[in-house]
Order: C-alpha cells, then structure tokens, then sequence
C-alpha cells in the first residue's frame, strides 16, 4: 500500500474512545478464552482480542525463539507454522489462532537434537546476525512441504517474504537445498548426537 | 505496535456475522485474512471499536461452479485461489495474478474478497475483477445485492460497500476459449506492491485482435478501465507496432498519484510501456 501525499490516511472516528465499563453488544467479551497447542504442549489462556499472536508467544508463553522484526508485515522474521502453514505472527490475532496448532522454531529440535533445516542453516553459514533465521528456517520447512526439491529459484521465490539483512541470501539458498536433500534422504545422512 | 482495544465478534454463520456487523455500528471492521487490516490496526491508521473475524464460516470459503461463471467466496485465501481447479481452468487471469501478491505467508491468510473491500489503489485483484467484469456479492439486514466491478471501486481505500454490507463472494464470468491473459506488475522488489500494474486479456480472430479487456492498477484512486487502450487495439494485427501505438493511450484520462514511489508522470510513462507489454503477452498466451 502507497501513501499518496494529498490525501490523509483513513481513520476510524478518533475522536470518541468508548470507556470500557459497559458491555453493549451481545456478543462482547473483553476477554475470550483461547486454547492452542503450541509446539506440542496445550495453552489454555484469557487474551484481549488485540494481542498479536507473537506477542502471546513470545510474552505469555516465553517463546521468545520467534522475534518480532519490522512490525508491518514485511520482513518475515516472526513466521511460524499455523496448522502446517507459515503465516507472518505479527499479523494473526491471538484469538485467530484459537483452536489451532502453531509449531515455532523451539519446537523444531526434539530431546536436544536440531532439524535437519537448523543442521543445514548452520553447516552452510546461512546466518550472521540470526535475527531473520526463526523466520527462514519456519518459510523454509513451509517451502519443502510443498515443493521437497526446490530449484535455487524456486527457493529464492518461497522465501520472498523474508528479509536477510546480513547474508545476501546465497548461502540461505545453499542451505534450503541441503537440507531439503538430507530431508529426501534421511538414511545417507549419519545421525549426529 | 499494538493495536488500540476493540470488541471482537466470531460469528459461525454468514447470517450471525451480518446481524453482528449490524450490530456493531459503523465504527466496525470486517476481519478477513488481516494482512492489510493488521498493519493498520498496529500502526493505528485504523481504530475500529469492533472487529467482525469471518474466519470461521466455512461457506464462505468455497470456490464454485456457476455455469458460465465461477463464485468465488469472498474468504477464499489467496493460496487457495492459486491452486483451485476450477480458478485455474477458467480464470487463468486470477490465478496468475495472485501468485503475484505478496509473499507465501502472507498468502496462506490474505483473502480474495479481503483484497476486493479494502479497495487499495496499489492492490492487484481489483484492476484483475474489473477486466473481467466480476460482480461482487454482498448481504445485509436489507437483503442481498449486487455490484458490478465497474461501481465498486469508488475512491481511495473507498468501496461501494454500506457499513452494514458485507461482501460474501464475487461472480466472475468465465473466458471462453480464444483469449489469452496476463498481468504485468512493475515493483522493485520482489514483494512489493505494484507501482503500476496491468491487468490484461485479449481475445484472438486469426491474425487480429477481437477483443481486449485492459485494466490499470495504481493509475488512481481506484483501479480503471484503460477503455481508450481496449477501442484503440480492437481490430488490429496482432503485431509489436499495433500494441505499442494502443498502449500510448493507457494514461489517458487517469490521475496517478505521486509518491515516494515514483511521480505521477513516471507511473503515466509506465502505464503505456507496460500496456504494449501487457498486450502482447496476452495475445501470445
């Protein structure tokens, strides 16, 4: 979205903010009931309807493996999986993800041992800061799921929604491949402690 | 950046949401998928004191057979559409073009009806139903209604929806056989919005162009028919030179805006290169 010059943005009425003492609707409730399975373990928790999903990950459940990047949506570093599909956290409501599964990047590694996508990430130096790297490595699995033998391309065009500030992305390619071969071909691959 | 506090409403049932919406006043906001609405609500451009989630009516999410159309409903996701059989069959032009939107995550949530009713100028799907003359479908305590493409878009982030309407699904009539689709987008990254888009169909009669459908995104408030690109090029050999000389009346009558994007009289420059290109993509489809 551009913001033309001449004309304002659009508002509601900001003006008048409604107290919030008394219930007018039937349907209203400040505080519904959410329940989530996240990363294998269940989440019963009040949220206000405002609360973004990463900052429920992140400050309710202490999930502070999912960072909060640009805020608007661009940069792809608070992605996780939404029932199997990667979706921008700061761009789902907490109360969106009711009844769902989210998986983030702590609940890729199981007993101590990592992913065969954090192994690759991290045999191929496709980090330096690792700010983005929750993020790519969550589109990354999102991208295999689809497409489990990506072209260089076609990797490139399924992490088009995350931004790497750091790498230049080569070796976030390279790794996206090799780990979507040691995914293929678990059995070559010697299981490392 | 968080949102300022609303009231939230999750009906199951389109009846349950339109008596919600009702209810609520025309202070509410209906939540689709919440790509665009989101970043409002966090930058607080937007302060609704009450958000509709359609998220859980399943029926609004079907993509269905209509005879010499396909409905679309207004929550099918944007990831759904591009996989759809029926979509993919009859309306390449949608399909192709929303491949373009964004990126993956933001696909897996973002709605075609959602990207209809924000109406943002920069947004590619309203120039794609106005070219194929969709008709949007909409429901109130009033009954139902329908508008075509054409009287929808009104102005900036401005559609012809009442506050009390909600847009249930859009009916887009399907190409026959001999026309050829495409969309041309101009942005300078690879998720970008277009800084002029180019939605396109050409129907073929031998060597000839008999008919082309243009429609130009980001040229206005509202997305436009480019109608003087479309007489221009009707009739004509399908040749580099008849589109060229067709796409230099894409601007016409259009008031682009300037941003930081580029000038108003860049994205008029624009709008004719990608016309042509436009054009000659769709015939050769």
């Amino acid at each position: 979205m551009t913001w033309p010059d001449q004309r304002a943005p659009p508002q509601g009425r900001l003006s008048v903010k409604r107290t919030l003492s008394t219930p007018r609707r039937p349907w209203e409730k400040r505080m519904p009931r959410i329940r989530v399975e996240v990363d294998g373990a269940t989440y019963e928790d009040d949220v206000e309807p405002r609360l973004l999903l990463v900052h429920y990950l992140r400050e309710r459940l202490g999930k502070v493996g999912t960072p909060v990047g640009c805020d608007t949506s661009n940069c792809g570093a608070c992605t996780v999986l939404l029932d199997g599909e990667s979706v921008k956290s700061c761009s789902v409501l907490a109360v969106q993800a009711d009844g769902a599964d989210v998986t983030t990047v702590e609940g890729l590694g199981v007993g101590g041992t990592t992913h065969p996508m954090q192994r690759a990430f991290h045999e191929e130096h496709a980090l330096q800061c690792g700010y983005c790297t929750p993020g790519m490595i969550m589109a990354s699995l999102d991208l295999l799921r689809e497409n489990p033998d990506p072209s260089d391309d076609e990797v490139r065009e399924g992490l088009e929604g995350n931004l790497c500030r750091c790498t230049g992305y080569q070796n976030i390619v390279k790794a996206v491949r090799r780990a979507a071969k040691d995914m293929r071909e678990p059995a070559e691959r010697e299981v490392t402690p | 950046m968080i949102p300022a506090a609303f009231d939230y409403a999750r009906p199951r049932s389109v009846d349950e949401a339109v008596r919600a919406l009702a209810d609520a006043g025309e202070d509410a906001k209906v939540l689709a998928g919440g790509q665009s609405l989101m970043p409002l609500l966090r930058l607080r451009l937007a302060i609704p004191d009450a958000l509709i989630d359609l998220g859980r009516i399943a029926a609004l999410r079907e993509i269905r057979d209509d005879g010499d159309a396909v409905v679309i409903g207004s929550m099918a996701t944007h990831h759904q559409v591009i996989r759809d059989p029926l979509v993919r069959a009859h309306l390449p032009l949608i399909a192709r073009t929303t491949e373009t939107v964004a990126d993956p995550a933001v696909r897996h949530r973002g709605t075609f009806g959602g990207s209809l009713a924000h109406a943002d100028p920069a947004g590619d799907l309203p120039a794609v139903a106005l070219a194929l003359d969709a008709v949007l479908l909409v429901r109130s305590p009033r009954g139902e209604r329908e508008i075509p493409a054409a009287e929808f878009f009104v102005d900036w982030m401005t559609s012809a929806l009442e506050p009390d309407e909600l847009l249930v699904g859009v009916r887009v009539p399907k190409l026959g056989p001999g026309w050829g689709v495409h969309y041309e987008k101009f942005h300078r990254t690879a998720q970008a919005w277009a800084i002029v888009g180019v939605a396109c169909a050409v129907r073929r009669d031998g060597d000839s162009v008999a008919e082309a459908r243009v429609a130009l995104t980001n040229m206005g408030p509202a997305p436009v028919r480019a109608g003087a690109v479309e007489d221009a090029v009707r009739g004509r050999p399908i040749s580099d030179d008849s589109f060229r000389s067709a796409g230099g009346h894409a601007a016409d009558g259009t008031e682009p805006p300037s941003d930081l994007h580029g000038s108003s009289e860049y994205r008029s420059h624009l709008a004719t290169v990608l016309t042509a290109r436009a054009l000659a993509a769709a015939a050769a489809a």
